[in-house]
């Protein structure tokens, strides 16, 4: 516990200093693509790739990856968290620095994976080692590789929803909104960004009431600032959010940050484009 | 066994200790006897005056009203104004206090002065306070004869003299007092924290004063 | 009272399906946290001292059979009395025998969570005692036959044209054309009411905040001064508290007093702050001639050394359920025992058993907002993470969710297994989706497709695209 930033501390230090000189030559950077971008959204992991490269990282996506786990672990299967953990450490722990377009997936390895392995003399070192670099994609960007200027441009007003997990345990809120704004981008706060679109994993299915009641409630919020897009940093609560939209019909293109910040907007968003649902049963 | 026993036990089990553990003993011995202080907002730390108006902001921003009375004997003719400026009836109940004993009285004739408990007859308390803590604009009450707890809570205005001397910046300050006019380890029966009037917000969130004990909390700030 | 935890589903569904309940909660959604946020701005050192309230409860725990003796020796001295009570049948026997002992009539209460876990009330009643319940809230859920929805606003759940005609049907004597539709004259009436029962009761029970070790001091923290009415005037006080309620000395209670208030209503301080230690002094003119501590256990003893060891840090705020998106969209009662929201999640199964409670800490997403407001600092997530862990390893969980999970963790364990696996759900989820973009059903998403579309996928994996890619260059 002693390890995790509060948000406070983590905004105020990326705030306070001079950005970070940048990323070392020739550095390798493992992508964990995660799950959901695997097979839901490949062009995230490619937005990631090249926002990554432009910062002159050498991009590496071991085979030996599937999950980070967290299915298991929120389910109370600590033995396969576990075993799933050993497997992402060792194919990651050659990289330099491991990047990972999900706060969620983030958290799971900087924060949990030390806290699961901490009673295995032999792992928990590894998996100190790989929470000490590993890093959500955009506060890898802003926090490790000094970026304060986004080449791309969008023109455009888009309102963002910090995920839980990036907000709260990786303390990422300042990092998004800065790299988006460079980017020319207007930003309308929505009301309570802050609070869970009730995706949470397994939860959402669990519990559908329940999260649909908390994804009404988002969507309503979002609907609420006019913007034309939803931005996010975690595939989890953008498909919850943007099946929502979908399903209410609020027309509102549902990205991942990264597809921005890279300029790579040409595949139809999250669920589909607006016009889209018109076509929809 | 008796649960006294019994609780004591899975306590001692449940963290490993032993009974007769000497070092444990000290470490708690220690604590008790030494309390240290731990973070003091900066916030009460101030010189006098200005401590003397965070206290009066505080207390003004929970619907308290104050007034200074440099003067402790103009406490009777100043208390008699207030009563009749909020049209409140010029009986007052008070306890045995040695300050507030003190005060001319005789120079507010039309104040009826009952000295003793409440008993919820009476519309205005008067009672002096221990102590202040400027932090969060508290009055610190002590109970005994000097200052029926009754006096603090069964009236409907509750009027409170402290000397400005008494008030502090924060709690710790007012504990340390208490432990020196009472000794260590003891204490009066009741000790009221006062910060404000009382109110409620239990129908649907809206806050209301005067909730069961007084509707309205008026500080005389008497140095 | 009945636990009804293991329907957590069945009373959420229902009450999201409250619209009177709904608007109620509306209240906490907005006043609390507002509230909380503006009182926490304007104290500049309050990360710092969440972290010194957290050290210090920490300390007292691992010292606690030494500083509940160090209590009740000082209690003891003060001419008062400790009760030890192992559960809550011997909590109540203890208070059943105090108020036999001086044929209390009528009882009265300030409020106390501990009151409703041990069930007072009903035991109260059946010996014969009148109880009345103090604080407003209490009082109008008392009035309603109700349990508390929440543990510091226990009528937060209920509306005030409902609260006009409870007192209506029960305050018999009321005139018909008395205006009861204000808070204020709900209130005022509530208060001529009450007033006349502190002052003819024979017993007051309050609850405890904090114990002080050091003076042997009970500590109770309220806005309106009904605890304090209900101490100082009947001719017995009993306070009843469960025992991880202690601290060590005055200056650790102004710690954590920094923090409470500020957590709990977004107050700079409460109004009340009461210190009782034993019956009055000789020479009192006020005060209880008896003061009795019923110092319940209640399975917290064997929550030390474990995994909820932390959970006893708890201060009762109810910042956790302030801020749960679980607890906004249910309110307190979908919980099914006695504590809701987030710390209820972790606590009822710790008090009554994992295969009553376990329900409560699943239905969390773990989106982390009460952890990131609790004064104390409690991992609330890790130990509803802990309570599923339980679940698991006692095969408590439902077989379609652990078939499920084995099925995944299988491919998951196997990077080349999973990766084919994913490249034709990949390609044929899109081929089913059509280019539409996502689906409004799909077979085993019902969960899911109830109330969204499921976004489909782009066709090929990320992993098939990279391979791809790699051969190209």
């Amino acid at each position: 516990m002693a390890k995790r930033k509060t948000v406070a501390a983590a905004i105020s230090a990326a705030d306070a200093g001079e950005a970070p000189a940048g990323l070392e030559a020739g550095a390798s950077v493992g992508l964990f693509v995660t799950c959901l971008v695997d097979l839901f959204r490949p062009s995230v992991g490619f937005a990631a790739v090249k926002l990554v490269e432009d910062q002159g990282g050498q991009v590496g996506v071991p085979k030996g990856q599937t999950c980070c786990g967290q299915p298991a672990f929120n389910s109370g299967d600590r033995a396969t968290a576990r075993e799933i953990a050993k497997q992402v450490i060792a194919a990651f722990e050659a990289y330099d620095h491991v990047v990972v377009p999900s706060g969620s997936c983030g958290g799971m390895i900087k924060t949990h994976y030390p806290e699961l392995l901490a009673d295995d003399p032999q792992w928990a070192p590894r998996a100190d080692a790989l929470s000490a670099k590993t890093h959500e994609l955009v506060s890898f960007l802003y926090d490790v590789a000094g970026v304060r200027d986004c080449q791309a441009r969008f023109d455009g007003t888009v309102t963002y929803h910090d995920s839980c997990s990036g907000l709260r345990e990786l303390g990422i809120k300042r990092q998004p909104r800065h790299l988006l704004e460079s980017a020319g981008v207007n930003i309308a706060e929505m009301k309570d960004s802050e609070v869970c679109c009730g995706f949470g994993g397994t939860f959402c299915v669990k519990y559908p009431d329940l999260s649909n009641a908390m994804v009404s409630k988002k969507a309503a919020n979002i609907a609420a600032t006019g913007a034309g897009t939803l931005l996010a940093g975690d595939m989890g609560c953008l498909m919850n959010m943007a099946g929502k939209l979908k399903r209410e019909g609020i027309d509102i293109e549902v990205r991942h940050i990264a597809e921005i910040l890279a300029g790579m907007t040409d595949e139809p968003a999250i669920a589909g484009s607006p016009d889209d649902h018109e076509r929809d049963l | 066994m008796s649960s006294r026993e019994t609780i004591l036990a899975t306590i001692r089990r449940s963290l490993g200790a032993n009974a007769g553990d000497r070092t444990r003993a000290a470490t708690v011995a220690s604590r008790l006897a030494e309390a240290p202080k731990g973070l003091i907002p900066a916030r009460g730390q101030l010189p006098d005056d200005k401590r003397i108006q965070l206290f009066a902001r505080m207390l003004e921003d929970v619907s308290a009203t104050v007034e200074r009375v440099a003067d402790a004997g103009d406490v009777p003719q100043r208390l008699a104004k207030f009563l009749k400026g909020h049209n409140l009836p010029p009986q007052i109940v008070r306890g045995e206090d040695a300050l507030l004993a003190g005060l001319p009285w005789d120079k507010a004739k039309t104040l009826e002065v009952k000295v003793g408990r409440a008993d919820g007859s009476e519309t205005v308390g008067l009672s002096r306070a221990f102590g202040g803590v400027a932090e969060t604009g508290t009055l610190m009450l002590a109970s005994g004869p000097e200052n029926p707890t009754t006096v603090n809570f069964l009236p409907e205005v509750h009027v409170v003299a402290i000397r400005a001397e008494d008030i502090a910046g924060d709690y710790e300050t007012v504990f340390a007092r208490l432990r020196k006019a009472y000794g260590k380890g003891k204490m009066p029966r009741t000790f009221n924290l006062v910060t404000g009037a009382s109110r409620s917000a239990d129908i649907e969130q809206t806050l209301l004063l005067g909730a069961h004990g007084p509707r309205r909390l008026h500080v005389m700030i008497v140095g | 009272m009945q636990i009804t935890s293991p329907a957590f589903k069945a009373n959420a569904r229902q009450a999201m399906a409250d619209a009177d309940l709904q608007r109620a909660l509306g209240n906490v959604e907005r006043g609390f946290i507002e509230k909380r946020a503006k009182a926490v701005a304007k104290m500049p050192e309050f990360e710092e001292l969440r972290d010194s309230a957290r050290d210090i409860k920490n300390h007292t725990l691992a010292y606690l059979d030494l500083y509940l003796e160090a209590y009740e020796t000082r209690v003891t001295e003060a001419g008062g009395k400790v009760h030890w009570a192992a559960d809550a049948a011997e909590a109540r026997n203890i208070i059943l025998d105090i108020c036999k002992s001086v044929e209390a009539r009528r009882v009265t209460k300030g409020k106390s969570m501990i009151s409703e876990e041990i069930e007072l009330n009903p035991a109260l009643e059946a010996a014969g005692h009148e109880v009345v319940e103090t604080d407003l809230g209490e009082y109008i859920i008392q009035l309603r036959g109700e349990h508390p929805s929440h543990i510091i606003a226990p009528a937060v759940h209920v509306n005030k044209d409902q609260v006009e005609a409870d007192f209506r049907r029960v305050h018999t004597n009321l005139p018909a054309d008395r205006n009861l539709d204000e808070p204020e004259t709900l209130l005022a009436e509530a208060r001529g009411i009450l007033r006349e029962k502190f002052l003819s009761a024979d017993v007051g029970i309050t609850g405890a905040n904090f114990l002080v070790a050091e003076t042997g001091t009970s500590i109770i923290v309220t806005n309106e001064g009904n605890g304090d009415l209900t101490q100082i005037l009947p001719r017995i006080h009993v306070v009843i508290a469960s025992l991880e309620k202690i601290v060590p000395t005055l200056e650790d209670v102004s710690q954590i007093l920094r923090v409470l208030a500020r957590s709990a209503t977004g107050q700079e301080f409460s109004v009340y702050t009461t210190l009782s230690t034993g019956p009055k002094h000789p020479g009192d003119p006020d005060g209880p001639e008896e003061y009795h501590v019923v110092l319940l256990d209640n399975g917290r003893s064997a929550m030390l050394g474990s995994e909820f060891e932390e959970m006893l840090r708890c201060i009762r705020c109810g910042a956790c359920m302030n801020h749960c998106p679980v607890y906004h969209a249910v309110g307190g009662h979908a919980y099914g025992w006695v504590y809701p929201g987030p710390m209820g999640s972790v606590l009822t199964p710790s008090l009554v058993g994992v295969d009553k409670g376990g329900q409560l800490p699943n239905a969390s997403t773990f989106c982390g907002r009460c952890e990131s407001v609790c004064p104390m600092r409690i991992p609330l997530p890790k130990m509803m993470r802990h309570w599923r862990e339980r679940e698991f390893e006692r095969h408590l969980s439902p077989a379609t969710v652990r078939w499920g999970l084995g099925a995944w963790a299988f491919a998951a364990k196997r990077p080349r297994l999973y990766q084919f696996v994913t490249g034709l759900a990949a390609r044929g989820m899109a081929l089913a989706a059509r280019n539409k973009g996502r689906f409004g059903w799909l077979p085993l998403a019902g969960g899911w497709t109830k109330y969204r579309d499921l976004p489909a996928p782009q066709g090929q994996t990320f992993q098939q695209m990279w391979a791809k890619r790699s051969r190209r260059a």
